[in-house]
């Protein structure tokens, strides 16, 4: 059998194809089969490299289409309207102010609005690590009693870095 | 110590150690922190930029990780400086935009800078030499552990770290690896790694970060999410990556090497040739030239030529450095005169 691209040396690769449920036979030489395979290591080895790991973290969309608009202030002055000619916030409390427009747009950038990282040290010495504990393990209970499930799972994460730090 | 201290010393990252240097630059890590109960800088009155600036700089004083540090008054730099600053990537280019009330601390090494009244109050930056992301991680961890004894941030349990911007809330983690890869341009596969890299949440920038383009094959990757995610988590995600790129950029290079060894080496030797006669060179021009003798270093090509002194070529030759170099300020036509003088003269060893 000759091979299907050079057309003169013998094939002793035979490729199968499956490409949209059609299948392909390819009868190759060796030369021809190590060229082939290296332009479809060129083509597909990297791309199938990382997408393996694209399903680890949350897409991230481009658009940002937050058309809410309020007449609320936040107690520094600042309206949602100039957060969107800006794009910065003026203080730390207007995260709070503009809980209803900011928690969609943090969803879309991150994939989330929950934190699950690392607390300030000054939270929890006011509060004392072991306050800190029992509150957390009070929330987390009632999370459990009203079957918000994603907010126990948020509590136990930080339960159980908070009670890792202990440790140590 | 003294700002012109540092030109004559090697910052660390330069250094062209730690795992994997030949194709890994340099790691950063990136914290975002405001303190509670003022405004973000860029809406704050003037007095409270005042307030937030002494603030931050009474606690960074008293932290026993930055016992030997450089404190700078942004707005009494001659602009050469600041300039000099941000092509060490000491600062960002934003931070002297508006340079008012804005501070900035070096430690001595040249691995811990924090820049205050930044777009938030307090950024903490480690920078390392090679992929050391996680000993970036410790560090900054650390000081921003100690200095969160001494001041209030903002915080809430909900949103984490809140930050003038939303893109950094919650950890307020960036994450950055600059990488050298070559071999992945030359083949051309350097687009689908742009494309697979947005699609996990990653972002690929120039030399310079956000805004500036690649040059001379400098890329550096680092994470847009920084809400929902534990640190830990965010930096092993950008490990992986930066691993597989790794292992992708060294297999091209070998495939380069048994296939098309010749094509490379005259690449890479016509660039050395350039470099090594030039009368007059852009700085451009020099990183993409540079590019490739570090790349024939890499693969034993060239020799005679460290990476350490390739290192710090790339930063010698850039505008503020090379005018300090020179004690004096020059236009960009006698630039390029004076760095082509300097590389033609860092490179008499090689062969």
């Amino acid at each position: 059998m000759q091979c299907d691209i050079c057309h003169t040396r013998e094939a002793t690769v035979h490729l199968t194809e499956i490409i949209n449920n059609k299948v392909t036979k390819l009868h190759l030489c060796e030369q021809c089969a190590r060229e082939k395979s290296q332009e479809m290591e060129e083509h597909f080895g990297l791309a199938d490299l990382l997408s393996g790991l694209a399903d680890l973290v949350p897409v991230v969309e481009k658009d940002e289409k937050i058309t809410a608009e309020t007449g609320i202030k936040c107690a520094c002055g600042f309206t949602f309207n100039s957060f969107r000619k800006m794009g910065r916030l003026g203080c730390p409390k207007c995260y709070e102010t503009f809980k209803e427009q900011l928690s969609p747009l943090l969803r879309k950038i991150h994939g989330s609005d929950r934190h699950t990282g690392k607390l300030p040290m000054k939270k929890e010495a006011i509060r004392g690590k072991g306050a800190l504990l029992s509150d957390l393990k009070t929330k987390l209970e009632k999370a459990i009693k009203l079957e918000e499930f994603e907010e126990a799972a948020r509590l136990r994460d930080q339960l159980k870095a908070l009670e890792r730090k202990k440790k140590k | 110590m003294e700002l012109d201290n540092l030109l004559h010393g090697k910052s660390e990252w330069l250094k062209g150690t730690g795992p994997k240097s030949d194709i890994v630059i340099s790691s950063r890590i990136r914290l975002a922190r405001n303190l509670e109960g003022f405004p973000f800088f860029n809406w704050a009155k003037p007095k409270e930029k005042e307030d937030t600036l002494k603030l931050v700089r009474d606690a960074i004083e008293k932290s026993k990780f930055l016992k030997k540090s450089l404190f700078l008054n942004i707005k009494d730099l001659p602009e050469i400086d600041r300039q000099f600053l941000v092509e060490r990537h000491l600062m960002s280019p934003e931070h002297v935009i508006d340079l008012e009330y804005k501070g900035l601390v070096v430690e001595d090494k040249e691995i811990a800078s924090i820049m205050i009244n930044e777009e938030d109050h307090i950024r903490i930056q480690v920078l390392q030499s090679g992929f050391n992301v996680i000993e970036a991680w410790r560090m900054s961890d650390a000081i921003d552990t100690d200095l969160s004894k001494k001041i209030p941030y903002a915080f809430s349990t909900k949103w984490g770290y809140l930050t003038a911007c939303p893109t950094n809330t919650g950890t307020g983690l960036r994450a950055s690896v600059m990488l050298h890869l070559p071999a992945l341009i030359i083949t051309n596969q350097i687009g689908k790694v742009f494309q697979a890299i947005s699609k996990l949440g990653l972002t690929m920038r120039g030399f310079y970060g956000e805004g500036t383009e690649a040059t001379g094959n400098f890329f550096q990757i680092s994470n847009q999410v920084t809400l929902g995610r534990s640190e830990s988590d965010l930096i092993d995600k950008i490990g992986s990556i930066v691993d597989k790129l790794v292992k992708r950029e060294e297999s091209t290079r070998n495939i380069l090497m048994a296939k098309q060894k010749d094509e490379l080496a005259d690449k890479i030797w016509r660039a050395y040739g350039t470099l090594k006669t030039a009368r007059i060179i852009t700085s451009t021009e020099t990183i993409k030239l540079l590019s490739f003798i570090r790349l024939g270093v890499d693969l034993g090509i060239v020799s005679g030529i460290d990476r350490t002194g390739l290192n710090e070529l790339l930063i010698l030759t850039q505008p503020a450095h090379l005018q300090k170099l020179e004690n004096k300020l020059l236009t960009p036509d006698q630039r390029d005169y004076k760095r082509a003088d300097l590389v033609r003269e860092k490179l008499k060893g090689g062969t």
